[in-house]
C-alpha cells in the first residue's frame, strides 16, 4: 500500500478516535448534570468555541507530527530495510544498510549487516575453494590433453553409447578423410561428440565388449581387448579397447589405442613372401645339380656327350640360383632390415645429443662440426648415443684422448658420422675387440655390445686416420632415413583451453526427447557459410567454397572445421569475384560439388545447422539434392532472424554490424570458414540473449524465427 | 714373368675352384687360410693382386686390408673383396678402408677374371694406382 495513504488513514484512525474519546467523555459528564448546570455547560461551550476549534486543530496537527515521526522512523525505515536486505542476499552482496530512524531499527540494521558480512565471507571462502578445485581440474585435465597430444598412439575416449568424449590428433590423422577413399572403408570423422561408430564397425565393437564383459564376469582386473580395422585412408589400424568403469562396476566408456601398422604389416607380408620365395625358388634348381652331380660322380664312365650335358645342367641351373637370390635380397633388401623401434631423426639433432652426453656423462670436450639440415637417418637413438659414448669413453680411458669432434657427411644411400680426435692411433683389431664387448660407459653398463647395435640399424664401423695431420676417426656408417614432416604446432589461444576432449559430455545421454525439447546450449551445431559464383542459384548461380564449425557443449571448435574450394563448372561473375577474392584458376583443380556435398552431410551428421541468412545458402543446398541425393533434413537456425528476435528495434542485422554489436572481433571475413567462425560465436552470444526473452528450447527458438520471419515478409 | 694372387679364404671348395680357374688362365696362385696368414704370405711372396674374403676367423677381411694399406710399400697390392653379404654398407667399408674392388658371392667365373684382369691391367700403365 501507498505509503501517502498509509498515512492518511493512520492519521484518520487516531484522530477520530481522540475527538470520538473527548466527546464521549463530554457526552457522559454532560448525561449526569441537573439542568441548571447542563445550560451552563453548553453556554460556556459555546462562548469557547473558537477555542475547542482551535485546540481540535492543534491536536489534528499533533497527531500528524507524531504518527508522521513514526512513520519516518519505524514504518518507511522497516520497509527500506527490507529492501535493502533483498538487494544484498539477491543481488549485490557488497551492499550494506544504510542505518537510520528509530534507535532499534539502527540496531536491527546493524545486527542484518553482520550478518551479510558473515553471509559474504562464507560465500567468498566457497568461491574460492570452487575455483581453486575447478582450476585444479581445469589444469589436470590440460596436462592429460598435452600428453595425449604427444603420444605416438592414436588415442580415442568414448561414453557407453560411443560418443568421443576424447581423442588426440594422431587419432584424428589415422582417421583422416582420405583424398580416394579405400573401397568400403568407413567414412567417419574424428570428433568431439561424434560417433566412434561412424570409424569403426558397431558390430566388431559391439563383439569387443562382449568379449570385455566377459572378462570383467569373470573377474579380470584389466580387461583389455584387440582387433585390427581399415580407415578411410586405406590405412591399417590396430584398435585396442579397454573399458573404463562406472562407480558401480559397469562398462561406462571404454579406450581406444590406436597404431597403424600399415607398414608393420606390409614388411610381414613382404618377409613372408621372401621366404616363400626362396623355398619354392631353390628347391628346383638345388634338386637338379644334386641330380647331374651325383651323376657325374657316380658314372666316370659316360661319354663324353653325356657329361658335358650334365655339365651344362650344373652351370646353368647354378646361374640361375645365383641370380635368384640377388634379384630376392635385391627386392627385398627393405623386408630384411631390422627397422622396428627405428625412427627418422636428423643427423643434426642426433649430433647434437651425442655431444651433450659425452660432454656431461664423459667430461670429454666434444666439438660439432656443421651438419648439413638434410641428413636424416634411420636410427634407435637411445642405443645409437650410448655406442657413441662409449666409443668415446674408451677413447678417453685407454688412449688418454683429450677432447673428441662430431661430424657427418651424406654418401650415397648412406650417412656416415665421424667421431674425431686427435693424436693416438686405435689399431682396427682393438675396434675389433670392442665391437664385440658390452659397452660400457663409465659406472653405466649395457648388456647390448657395438656389433648389436650396428647390426640392427644395418650399419657398418671402422677407423680410420691421417697420418699428416695425426688425425683419426671411427666411421659409422648408417641407412639415410625418411625426412620426417615436423608436427606443426597449432596456433592456440594460450588462455583457451584445448579442445581434443570434453568430459561433460559423459553426463550427456542420448535418449533423444523431442529435438525440438532440447536446450539450446546442450545442442550439437555445425556453423556453415558458403561463398557462390553469384546471388540467383535458381539462375544458375553455384557455389565455389563451403566451410563450416562445429559447435559441441556451447564451445566453438576451432579445430574441427570443414573448408573446401569447389569447382563450379562455370564461368565466375567479376561482381562475386571482387568480394571473395576467388578466381576460376584456382578452381580448376578443386572437386565439384556431387564430391563435396557427401563430406559435407558426412560432417554435419547429428547437428542443427545455423547459417547467417540461413535461406541463401539452403536454398543453393536444396537444389543440389536432385543431383546429389543428398538432403539436409536437419533443423536450421539462422543468425539474422535471431538477431531480429533479440534486437527488434535495430535496423542493421547484416554479419558485420552483428559481430560488432556483440562484440565478436571479425577477422578473415568474405571467406566460407572465416564467415562460419564469425556466425559460430555470434550465436554463442545470441543464446543467453534469447534465454533472457524465454526462448531455452529448439522448438522455441524455431518458432520466434518463424514469427519474425513472417513479419518480416509482411513488412 | 706370371702375375702372383693370393687366395685369402677359410672356405676349401672356393679356394680349390678358384685356384684351378686362376692357374688355368696363366697366374701363378698362392694359398691363405686366415687372416694372419695372410699378411705372412704378402710379407714373403708380394703378390700383385689379393682375393680377399671377409668373413673368416682370427682376423677380417676388413683388418687384413686394413694392416696392406698401412704400409706404404704394399700400396700397389690390388685388393678384391670377396663377400657372402654383400650388403650396401659392407661394400662402402670395404671401399673406403683401401679395397680396390668388392665382389658378392654368388659370382660368375667370367666376371671375376674380368676385374682381375683390369685391376692388374691398370697397375700396369706407369703411374697407374
Amino acid at each position: 500500500m501507498n505509503t501517502r495513504l498509509k498515512f492518511s488513514i493512520w492519521l484518520a484512525v487516531v484522530y477520530a478516535g481522540i475527538v470520538a474519546l473527548v466527546v464521549a467523555i463530554g457526552v457522559m459528564v454532560a448525561a449526569g448534570l441537573p439542568g441548571e448546570d447542563y445550560r451552563v455547560l453548553l453556554r460556556i461551550i459555546d462562548e469557547r468555541a473558537q477555542m475547542l476549534a482551535f485546540v481540535a486543530m492543534l491536536l489534528l496537527f499533533l497527531c500528524a507530527g507524531v504518527i508522521g515521526w513514526l512513520f519516518k522512523n519505524y514504518v518507511t525505515t522497516a520497509r527500506s530495510l527490507a529492501e535493502q536486505t533483498r538487494i544484498v542476499f539477491a543481488t549485490n552482496p557488497e551492499h550494506r544498510i544504510e542505518s537510520r530512524g528509530g534507535s532499534e531499527l539502527v540496531d536491527l540494521a546493524a545486527s542484518i549487516n553482520r550478518l551479510a558480512d558473515a553471509f559474504r565471507r562464507q560465500q567468498i571462502e566457497l568461491e574460492t575453494r570452487a575455483g581453486r578445485a575447478n582450476s585444479r581440474l581445469e589444469e589436470e585435465r590440460n596436462r592429460l590433453a598435452a600428453l595425449m597430444s604427444e603420444l605416438a598412439e592414436g588415442v580415442l575416449l568414448c561414453n557407453a553409447e560411443g560418443r568421443i568424449l576424447l581423442y588426440n590428433e594422431q587419432a584424428k590423422r589415422l582417421f583422416g578423410a582420405a583424398a580416394t577413399p579405400a573401397p568400403g572403408a568407413r567414412q567417419g570423422l574424428v570428433g568431439l561428440g561424434r560417433s566412434v561408430f561412424a570409424l569403426l564397425d558397431r558390430d566388431q565393437v559391439a563383439h569387443a565388449l562382449d568379449k570385455l564383459q566377459y572378462s570383467l564376469d569373470q573377474g579380470v582386473e584389466l580387461p583389455a581387448t584387440r582387433f585390427i580395422t581399415g580407415a578411410a585412408t586405406g590405412a591399417l589400424v590396430k584398435v585396442r579397447m579397454a573399458p573404463f568403469l562406472s562407480a558401480a562396476g559397469r562398462i561406462a566408456g571404454m579406450v581406444l589405442t590406436l597404431e597403424d601398422v600399415t607398414e608393420q604389416m606390409d614388411r610381414e607380408a613382404q618377409r613372408r613372401s621372401l621366404l616363400q620365395a626362396f623355398a619354392a625358388g631353390v628347391r628346383a634348381p638345388v634338386a637338379s645339380i644334386r641330380a647331374a652331380a651325383e651323376n657325374l660322380a657316380s658314372f666316370p664312365e659316360m661319354d663324353e656327350a653325356r657329361r658335358v650335358q650334365f655339365n651344362e645342367i650344373v652351370a646353368a641351373e647354378s646361374r640361375q640360383l645365383s641370380a635368384m637370390i640377388n634379384d630376392a635380397l635385391f627386392e627385398y633388401a627393405d623386408a630384411l632390415k631390422a627397422g622396428l623401434a627405428l625412427e627418422d631423426m636428423r643427423a643434426a639433432e642426433l649430433l647434437n645429443v651425442v655431444q651433450r652426453r659425452i660432454e656431461t656423462l664423459l667430461g670429454l670436450p666434444c666439438a660439432l662440426d656443421p651438419v648439413p639440415e638434410d641428413i636424416w637417418i634411420k636410427v634407435d637413438s637411445f642405443a645409437f648415443v650410448e655406442a657413441l659414448a662409449s666409443l668415446a669413453a674408451r677413447l678417453r680411458d685407454e688412449y688418454a684422448v683429450r677432447g673428441v669432434r662430431l661430424r657427418a657427411a651424406a654418401s650415397g644411400r648412406f650417412a656416415e658420422l665421424d667421431l674425431v680426435w686427435t693424436g693416438a692411433i686405435v689399431a682396427s683389431d682393438a675396434l675389433a675387440l670392442w665391437e664385440n664387448q658390452p659397452m660400457q660407459i663409465g659406472a653405466e653398463h649395457t648388456p647390448l655390445t657395438l656389433k648389436d647395435v650396428l647390426d640392427r640399424h644395418g650399419g657398418e664401423i671402422w677407423v680410420q686416420s691421417h697420418k699428416t695431420s695425426h688425425t683419426a676417426w671411427f666411421r659409422l656408417l648408417l641407412p639415410l632415413g625418411e625426412p620426417v614432416a615436423a608436427i606443426p604446432r597449432r596456433s592456440r589461444k594460450t588462455d583457451s583451453r584445448p579442445e581434443f576432449y570434453d568430459f561433460d559430455l559423459f553426463r550427456h545421454t542420448d535418449a533423444v526427447d523431442d529435438l525440438a525439447e532440447r536446450r539450446l546450449a546442450d545442442l550439437q551445431y555445425t556453423v556453415f557459410d558458403s561463398e557462390t559464383t553469384g546471388l540467383e542459384p535458381s539462375a544458375g548461380d553455384e557455389i565455389i567454397s563451403l566451410g563450416a564449425v562445429r559447435i559441441v557443449n556451447g564451445r566453438l571448435l576451432n579445430q574441427e572445421v570443414f573448408e573446401q574450394l569447389v569447382n563450379p563448372q562455370r564461368p565466375i561473375g567479376r561482381e562475386s569475384t571482387r568480394i571473395h577474392g576467388i578466381d576460376a584458376r584456382a578452381l580448376a583443380d578443386q572437386p565439384t560439388i556431387d564430391q563435396v556435398l557427401p563430406q559435407f552431410h558426412r560432417f554435419c551428421e547429428d547437428t542443427v545447422l545455423v547459417a547467417h541468412n540461413a535461406a541463401f545458402d539452403m536454398r543453393f543446398l536444396e537444389l543440389k539434392e536432385a543431383v546429389t541425393g543428398i538432403r539436409f533434413a536437419q533443423p536450421v537456425l539462422d543468425t539474422l532472424l535471431l538477431s531480429v528476435v533479440v534486437h527488434p528495434s535495430q535496423e542493421d542485422h547484416n554479419l558485420e554490424a552483428l559481430a560488432e554489436r556483440l562484440g565478436v572481433s571479425v577477422i578473415g571475413r568474405h571467406t566460407a570458414l572465416g564467415d562460419a567462425l564469425v556466425t559460430g560465436e555470434i550465436f554463442l552470444k545470441l543464446i543467453p540473449l534469447l534465454a533472457e526473452q524465454g526462448i531455452v528450447t529448439l522448438g522455441q527458438a524455431l518458432d520466434a524465427s518463424r514469427e519474425t520471419f513472417h513479419a518480416r515478409l509482411q513488412y | 714373368m706370371a702375375k702372383k694372387i693370393l687366395i685369402v679364404d677359410d672356405e676349401p671348395n672356393i679356394v680349390t675352384a678358384l685356384e684351378y680357374l686362376l692357374q688355368k688362365n696363366g697366374y701363378e696362385v698362392l694359398l691363405a687360410r686366415d687372416g694372419e696368414a695372410a699378411l705372412k704370405q704378402v710379407e714373403a711372396h708380394r703378390p700383385d693382386l689379393v682375393l680377399l674374403d671377409v668373413m673368416m676367423s682370427l682376423k677380417s677381411g676388413y683388418e687384413v686390408c686394413q694392416r696392406m694399406r698401412e704400409r706404404p710399400d704394399w700400396q700397389h697390392i690390388k685388393i678384391i673383396m670377396l663377400s657372402a653379404k654383400g650388403r650396401e654398407a659392407e661394400v662402402s667399408k670395404g671401399l673406403s678402408l683401401g679395397a680396390d674392388s668388392y665382389v658378392t658371392k654368388p659370382f660368375s667365373n667370367q666376371e671375376l677374371l674380368a676385374r682381375i684382369g683390369a685391376l692388374l691391367a691398370r697397375a700396369e700403365k706407369p703411374g697407374g694406382a
